[in-house]
C-alpha cells in the first residue's frame, strides 16, 4: 500500500473501534503510512489492519515537552505542529515528508540523523495505549517525561512490528529546536581515515546535532543552536576534522530533509537498516562494496544503512555470519528481520503473554 | 547450596544475616533463609537453577540503596548479594561503551572512563555506592534526567539469567537496535525477570563546560514560575533543582554550602556543552532569572563554587535526617505546570495533620521528593507519615502524573499501582511477569499490589546515610 493509495476497509477512527478490529478479526496486522513496506507486509491469511484514519494530536503543552497522539497521525502533522512553538522531535523520524506515521516509526524503530545528540525513538517514547491479541486495551509507561512505574511496555514496542499489539496511541517527550543549524562536510582520504576522524569527533564535547558518513570518506557534520556561534564552533572543528565545506540557511535544511536514511531504487534494491559499532564498519564495508550495495553510516557510526541489490539470502547469511541483524524497510519482496536474533527465548514468552492466540503474525 | 559455596560465601547466622534484613526503604526488614556472595557469574546462575528447582525465592541485591523497598528480602528466601561481582570488564572508548558487572559501583564507571574524557551519565544520589545491577532494576535517575534520560537510555545491552534459569542475552553493543527492544523492557523489571550478570553502557563525552547559577526566591511558587519561564523560552539545562526553606536550612546546618539564609527557595540551573554554545545562552539565561522576581543570583565563577553549590543540594536528603529521627522519602511526579499545585497541597496537608515536610526535587522533569518527617518511636506516626505519603501520590495521579519518577514501586507502592493502572493494565503486566516467572521465584512480593507484607518494624536512618556516605534522592 502507496501513502497516496484510497484508504482500505478496516480503518478504524478512534481507538474504541481498533479494539472493536482486533476481537473482530482472526488474524490481522496493523500496518500505517506504508512507508516502510517490507516490514509492514501482511503475511498470507492476514488482514491489513490501517491505522490512517486513526490520526490526530490528542494533547500537547509545548511548556511540559510532551505530547499525545493517535498512532496513525502522520509525522509531517507532528513536525509542522511542534515547529509552530520552536520544539521537535530530535531524533529527525525518516520518511515524514512520504507519509510515514509515529505508529509506524516505533513499530520499525528506525530513527534518522538527529539520533547522533540525543538518542533515538527509543529515548523519546514515554508511553501508550495499545491493544493486546487477546483484545485487551492496555496504557503503559505514562504521560510525564519522568516515570518509573511498571514494566517499560512503551520501549518493548519500539521495533515490535506490529507483533505483540496494536498501537492506538502514543505519548512523546520533545525538546526545543535549536534555533538555527551549520552543517560541515569533510572528505577524508579514505574509509579508515573517515573512521577514525568520526570515533574521535564522536567521543569528544562537540555537541553535534548530527554524525553521518558517506563512504569512502565523506563526512557530515552538524551544528546547532545560536547562529552567532557557528564561525568559532566551525573553526573549531575544522581544525580537528579537517577544512571542509560549509553549509547554512536554506541549503542546509535542504541537504537534510533530501538526506531519507539512502534512497533508494524500491524497485530493484532492498533497503535495510543494520546497528552497528564503529569497529565492524570496516570488514562490513568492503564486503557490502563487492557486492555493489550502495551504504551510508548514521548516528555516528551506529547504524548502517543498505541499498543491497543482491537477493535477501545472501544478505541474510552475510549478517549472520558476523553477528549483525537486519531489518528489511522497503523493496522488492522479503521477510523483515535479518541476520542473528538476539534474546529468541525471552521474546517468545513476551509474545505468548500479549499475543495468547497468535492473532498477530509471528516475528 | 553448600555444595555450591564455601562457608564463608553461605551465611546463615543471625549475625550474618543481619545487614540483610533491610534496604535503603529502613521502615521494613526481613530475615532471609540464607544469604550467598557468589564470585562468579556461573555461581549466580548455579544458584538460580538451584533456587528454581526447589521452587525456592530468592531477591538478587547489590548495594541495598532501594528507598521502595525493592530489595528487602523474603521470607524463607535466599539473598544473592552481588557485592563482589564488582568488575568493569571491559572499557571501550573509542566505541564508548563499558561493559560491567551487576555488582559495579555507579561512580566506579565514571571513574574508570575519566581518563578517556568520557562518563556514565545516570546520577542517583547514591551514585558513590549503589550497583549498576540495582540501577538496572529499578531503572534509576537522577538529577540529569530530562536532557539525559534514566538509567534505561544508557543501556545498550545485557546478558540475564531468567528466574528458570535460562541465560538470554538482549540488545547488544550498537546503540541502535532491530526487532522489539527487549533490553529497554528489561531495564526496570524490579527484579522480577531474574538476574542480570553483565550490562553494556554507553559512555558520553565530558562537557567542554559548565555554567550554573544558584538563585534564592522568597516563594517556591516563584523558584517554580522560573522554571517554566526557563522551559518555554527553550533552554534544555542539564539540570534546574528547587529546594524549599527546611531543606535549605538542613544542609547549611550539615555542609556549610554558603546558600542565601534567608531564602525561602533556592534555584539551581546548569547549562552543559561546547563552551561557545554554553556561554552564548548563559547569558541568555542569566537575563531571564534576573527578571524572574529571585532575590539574589549568584554565578558559580570556578569549579570549586559549583560544586559548593551541589554539595548542598545532594546532601540535603541526609541532612534533612538530622531534624527528625526518620523520614519518608515520596518519588511522585507531576507535569511541570503543575509543580505550583502540587506543592500547595503538600504544605497544606503538612498543615492540616502537623507532619513537617521538606521538599527537594528535579523541577525540571516534575519529579518530586517530599521528606516526610517523623518519629518512629511515637506510636502511630509511622503510619500517618506512610498515609500522608499515599495521598501525596494520589495527588500526583490527580495532577496528570505518576506514582514513581525513579525509585520504583517495589515493596512502598505496591498498593498505589493499582491506582495509576487500571485492572486489566495490571492483568496483562502480571502476564508478562508470569511468562517470565510462572512460579514467582524472583523478588516475590514487589511491584504488584497484593502478596505478603513484610513486618514495618525497623526505623532510624540507614547506617551509611548516618555516616553521610549516601542520601535519598
Amino acid at each position: 500500500m502507496s501513502p497516496g493509495s484510497p484508504i482500505p476497509a478496516l480503518a478504524p477512527r478512534t481507538v474504541e473501534e481498533v479494539v472493536e478490529a482486533v476481537r473482530g478479526h482472526g488474524r490481522l496486522l496493523p500496518v500505517g503510512g506504508g512507508t516502510k513496506p517490507v516490514a509492514s507486509a501482511v503475511p498470507p491469511g492476514c488482514v491489513a489492519l490501517s491505522l490512517r484514519a486513526l490520526a490526530g494530536i490528542r494533547e500537547y503543552d509545548p511548556a511540559e515537552y510532551t505530547f499525545t497522539a493517535l498512532a496513525g497521525t502522520p509525522l509531517a502533522t507532528v513536525a509542522a505542529e511542534l515547529a509552530r512553538h520552536g520544539q521537535y522531535l530530535p531524533f529527525d523520524p525518516p520518511w515524514a515528508d512520504a507519509g510515514a506515521t509515529l505508529g509506524g516509526t516505533i513499530a520499525t524503530g528506525v530513527s534518522g540523523p538527529g539520533r547522533q545528540r540525543y538518542g533515538g525513538v527509543r529515548d523519546f517514547i514515554l508511553g501508550l495505549r495499545f491493544v493486546t491479541g487477546a483484545g485487551e486495551l492496555v496504557q503503559g509507561g505514562g504521560k510525564v517525561v519522568k516515570n518509573a512505574a511498571g514494566f517499560d511496555l512503551p520501549k518493548l514496542f519500539v521495533g515490535s512490528l506490529g507483533r505483540l499489539g496494536v498501537m492506538a496511541e502514543v505519548t512523546f517527550k520533545v525538546f526545543p529546536r535549536p534555533r538555527a543549524f551549520a552543517t560541515l562536510r569533510v572528505d577524508r582520504p579514505g574509509l579508515a581515515d573517515a573512521l577514525a576522524t568520526l570515533g574521535r569527533l564522536a567521543a569528544s564535547p562537540f555537541d553535534l546535532e548530527g554524525l553521518e558518513l558517506d563512504p569512502p570518506g565523506t563526512l557530515w557534520l552538524r551544528l546547532g543552536g545560536a547562529a552567532e556561534t557557528f564561525a568559532g564552533r566551525l573553526d573549531e572543528l575544522e581544525r580537528q576534522a579537517g577544512a571542509g565545506q560549509r553549509l547554512e540557511g536554506e541549503p542546509e535544511a535542504e541537504f537534510w530533509r533530501r538526506r531519507v536514511p539512502l534512497g533508494a531504487d524500491r524497485d530493484r534494491e532492498l533497503l535495510v537498516k543494520v546497528p552497528v559499532t564503529l569497529g565492524q564498519i570496516v570488514e562490513l564495508d568492503s564486503l557490502l562494496a563487492a557486492a555493489g550495495a550502495r551504504r551510508q553510516y548514521g548516528a555516528g557510526g551506529s547504524v548502517a544503512w543498505i541499498a543491497w541489490p543482491g537477493s535477501v539470502s545472501d544478505l541474510d547469511a552475510l549478517l549472520s555470519a558476523r553477528g549483525l541483524s537486519g531489518l528489511a524497510l522497503a523493496g522488492p519482496s522479503g521477510r523483515a528481520l535479518l541476520g542473528e536474533v538476539r534474546g529468541r527465548g525471552f521474546r517468545r514468552r513476551i509474545k505468548a503473554a500479549l499475543d495468547p492466540e497468535g492473532r498477530f503474525p509471528d516475528f | 547450596m553448600r555444595r555450591l559455596f564455601p562457608a564463608s560465601r553461605l551465611l546463615r547466622s543471625e549475625a550474618g544475616l543481619a545487614p540483610f534484613e533491610s534496604d535503603g526503604l529502613t521502615a521494613f526488614s526481613v530475615q532471609p533463609l540464607a544469604v550467598v556472595i557468589p564470585e562468579t557469574r556461573d555461581e549466580v546462575v548455579a544458584v538460580v537453577r538451584l533456587c528454581h528447582e526447589h521452587e525456592i525465592p530468592f531477591v538478587a541485591r547489590g548495594s541495598g540503596t532501594s528507598l521502595s523497598g525493592g530489595s528487602v528480602p523474603v521470607a524463607g528466601g535466599v539473598v544473592i548479594a552481588l557485592n563482589r561481582l564488582n568488575r568493569i570488564l571491559r572499557l571501550d572508548p573509542a566505541q564508548r561503551i563499558a561493559v560491567v558487572e551487576p555488582g559495579a559501583i555507579n561512580t566506579a564507571v565514571s571513574l574508570a572512563a575519566a581518563r578517556h574524557r568520557l562518563y556514565y551519565a545516570p546520577d542517583p544520589s547514591s551514585q558513590q555506592i549503589c550497583t549498576i545491577g540495582g540501577n538496572v532494576a529499578f531503572n534509576a535517575g537522577g538529577a540529569h534526567c530530562l536532557k539525559y534520560g534514566m538509567t534505561s537510555n544508557h543501556v545498550l545491552g545485557l546478558t540475564a539469567v531468567l528466574p528458570d534459569g535460562e541465560v538470554v542475552e538482549l540488545g547488544g553493543e550498537s546503540l541502535e537496535n532491530v526487532g522489539p527492544d527487549l533490553a529497554g523492557l528489561y531495564v526496570g523489571h524490579e527484579g522480577l525477570f531474574g538476574v542480570v550478570l553483565e550490562i553494556t553502557l554507553r559512555l558520553l563525552p565530558m562537557p567542554e563546560c559548565y555554567q550554573t547559577l544558584l538563585a534564592a526566591y522568597d516563594r517556591v511558587e516563584d523558584a517554580g514560575e522560573a522554571v517554566a519561564r526557563v522551559v518555554a523560552a527553550g533552554f534544555l539545562p542539564g539540570a534546574m533543582e528547587i529546594m524549599d526553606r527546611l531543606a535549605i536550612e538542613a544542609a547549611e546546618a550539615a555542609v556549610h554550602c554558603g546558600y542565601p539564609a534567608d531564602a525561602n527557595a533556592i534555584l539551581i540551573v546548569e547549562l552543559e556543552g561546547e563552551r561557545r554554545g554554553v556561554e552564548a545562552d548563559f547569558g541568555r539565561l542569566k537575563a531571564l532569572i534576573a527578571e524572574s522576581g529571585a532575590r539574589e543570583v549568584r554565578v558559580a565563577r570556578s569549579s570549586e563554587e559549583r560544586l559548593l553549590f551541589w554539595k548542598g543540594r545532594k546532601s540535603a536528603f541526609s541532612a534533612v535526617g538530622r531534624l527528625s529521627p526518620d523520614f519518608l522519602v515520596q518519588d511522585g511526579v507531576v507535569p511541570r505546570g503543575k509543580l505550583g499545585v502540587a506543592l500547595r497541597e503538600i504544605e497544606a496537608m503538612s498543615r492540616e495533620r502537623g507532619i513537617r515536610v521538606a521538599n527537594v526535587f528535579h523541577a525540571g522533569d516534575g519529579n518530586l521528593h517530599p521528606l516526610i518527617l517523623y518519629n518512629g518511636r511515637e506510636p502511630g506516626a509511622l503510619e500517618r507519615a506512610e498515609a500522608m505519603a499515599g495521598d501525596i501520590l494520589r495527588l500526583c495521579l490527580r495532577l496528570g502524573g505518576s506514582i514513581t519518577g525513579e525509585h520504583g514501586v517495589g515493596l512502598e507502592k505496591r498498593a498505589y499501582l493499582a491506582e495509576m493502572f487500571n485492572p486489566t493494565d495490571l492483568a496483562v503486566l502480571h502476564r508478562i511477569h508470569r511468562a517470565i516467572d510462572p512460579r514467582e521465584l524472583s523478588n516475590r512480593g514487589k511491584m504488584f499490589p497484593g502478596g505478603e507484607a513484610p513486618a514495618l518494624t525497623a526505623h532510624g536512618a540507614h547506617p551509611l546515610e548516618r555516616a553521610g556516605i549516601i542520601s535519598r534522592e
